[in-house]
């Protein structure tokens, strides 16, 4: 268990090896996480990923809240794909009521959610690559991903904390000419992908420094706990969206890309692969999008609408109950996971009957794929252990929570 | 917004993939089901959990190859008072069910999985820091998330949200 033993002590007269801290604050560790590496010269003796330093007690400040108050904190957890965690949250919540969510709130949230997954995979393509010395493409993906955060303004207010979805459908109607937009940006975004392919893909340096690098099988992969694309980078072929369809995403068609090499090459390959089959997933919503409300008819629970409130003393009474007291799930648990741009985020939730979360635990993706890292690491170079960070796409608020 | 209710008779759900094998290998081992909202919940006694753990990897029908997650819930002040928590994945088979044991506060202490899954190190760690609950046969039990001089657990429901002052 080389892998898994505490900072290595230097025994006297044993100097050939090094402890070299990288971070908590290096360019390359997407945030504040500290990497403990053992040296001997270039090489890799062992490495230890320490964690805990963007630790929020998040979990803790949820059993305060109300269901409704909890949406917000879920945003802040992984700020990168904000509305996949609004999402697994919602769904968990709305397991635990029995509530039925209308066609058109449930495509509004595959929308979202794929283009979410298109922000979150260009924010990862632009730093990986910049950590491994290609400048440029950090730049093209923040072009798209500006394009991606204007039309979350346009629809939710926000670039990022969204929020969007709540319990029992979604916020806000989406504005006048808000599906023109995405539909512009899905017929241009293909050739963007085309464009990042070109200056990495057949790169001879981008090649060079990814392929057989930080190599995992598939057996230690889920030995370790591994999912999402770095799972599916070293052949297993899991989707939750396909496997176990969630929020509607038995009614789409699109292909789980693999790739057997089980290097950061290949988790590169997969994610690209998954930016086109997001942007067809965000096409075929538009193209059906159902007509309907888009929140639930269950007055308990989900706030009335504006107008009403201003006509309807029923309406307003719901709503001041639902503000003032929130509204109570029924006993029980749920863990509900879903395919995050990472992995298989899982949120488990459960009710003492109150209007409180009795607790509410995330599973994080990234904190699981991190435990691959010293298998990725040992006996290589020190400049693979920054590849091998870039290719399983931490982020530390979701790590630490 | 009708709620089926839950199951919990050991004879309706006997033929379930993940409970079968367990009644085969071992009756006492099993300490009552439940199974609500879909998903599936086995009650474990605490000298089992890792054995039952590796039954249901190596399960040849529908193995659980992949453990998600570990977490545990505090109901302080009731006894036993914690419930750690396991949720087991099939590749395979796209199957889920989640093990449970209950810990009473005066010996909060477990075996852990780590022979079965190496991926419950953090996990393992994070339920200890957070929970105080001990995991024998851990390589390296230590905190995760809070500091190393930290006093007290933080999501025991004794430990008040603002922290101790």
């Amino acid at each position: 268990m080389a892998h898994l033993t505490p900072t290595p002590a230097l025994e006297p007269g044993q100097d050939k090896t090094m402890i070299l801290n990288m971070g908590p604050q290096h360019p390359s560790t997407h945030g504040v996480l500290r990497v403990i590496l053992e040296i001997d010269g270039e090489n890799i003796v062992r490495i230890m990923p320490d964690i805990g330093y963007l630790h929020t007690g998040i979990e803790k400040t949820c059993e305060a809240k109300f269901y409704q108050q909890v949406v917000p904190l879920t945003d802040r957890i992984d700020y990168l794909c904000p509305l996949t965690n609004n999402l697994c949250y919602v769904l968990a919540v709305e397991k635990l009521l029995g509530l039925e969510i209308p066609p058109k709130a449930q495509w509004m949230r595959v929308l979202m959610n794929e283009l979410t997954r298109i922000n979150s995979h260009l924010v990862w393509l632009g730093t990986h690559a910049m950590d491994i010395g290609a400048m440029t493409v950090f730049l093209y993906c923040f072009r798209e991903r500006e394009d991606v955060l204007r039309l979350f303004e346009m629809i939710s207010g926000q670039r990022m904390m969204t929020s969007y979805f709540r319990v029992g459908g979604v916020a806000l109607e989406p504005p006048i000419g808000f599906f023109d937009k995405v539909r512009a940006f899905a017929n241009r975004f293909p050739s963007r992908v085309d464009e990042y392919e070109n200056l990495l893909t057949g790169n001879p340096i981008w090649v060079m420094r990814t392929k057989g690098v930080a190599t995992i099988t598939a057996e230690d992969a889920i030995a370790l706990g591994a999912s999402g694309p770095t799972l599916r980078g070293s052949g297993v072929d899991i989707d939750l969206r396909r496997d176990m369809p969630y929020t509607g995403y038995e009614n789409f068609k699109f292909k789980v890309p693999t790739a057997k090499e089980g290097d950061v090459f290949a988790r590169y390959m997969c994610r690209v692969a998954e930016l086109r089959e997001s942007i067809k997933i965000v096409g075929q919503a538009l193209d059906g999008m159902p007509e309907g409300p888009i929140k639930a008819n269950a007055p308990k629970v989900v706030l009335p609408d504006r107008e009403k409130m201003k006509t309807e003393m029923e309406a307003l009474i719901y709503h001041f109950k639902i503000v003032t007291e929130g509204f109570a799930v029924p006993e029980g648990e749920v863990y509900q996971a879903i395919e995050s741009p990472r992995g298989e985020m899982g949120y488990y939730v459960v009710s003492d009957g109150t209007a409180k979360p009795y607790r509410v635990h995330m599973r994080s993706a990234c904190m699981a794929n991190m435990q691959l890292l010293p298998k990725m690491c040992e006996g290589r170079l020190l400049a693979d252990v920054v590849a091998a960070i870039g290719s399983i796409d931490i982020v530390l608020g979701e790590i630490d929570r | 917004m009708a709620l089926a209710p839950a199951v919990t008779d050991l004879e309706q759900l006997k033929d379930h993939p993940a409970v079968a094998p367990l009644l085969a290998w071992n009756k006492s081992a099993v300490q009552g089901v439940k199974y609500d909202r879909d998903e599936m919940t086995i009650y474990v006694g605490r000298e089992f959990i890792r054995d039952a753990c590796a039954r249901l990897r190596d399960n040849p029908g529908c193995p659980f190859n992949y453990l998600s997650d570990i977490t545990c819930v505090d109901w302080y002040p009731q006894e036993p008072r914690f419930e750690v928590i396991y949720h087991l994945f099939s590749i395979p088979k796209r199957e889920r069910v989640r093990l449970k044991v209950k810990l009473g506060s005066e010996s909060p202490v477990l075996e852990s999985v780590f022979s079965v899954w190496p991926s419950c190190n953090f996990a393992e760690r994070e339920v200890f820091d957070l929970f105080g609950i001990r995991f024998n046969g851990h390589p390296y039990l230590r905190r995760l998330l809070m500091p190393e001089t930290w006093e007290g657990h933080p999501l025991r429901k004794d430990y008040p949200v603002e922290g101790y002052r």
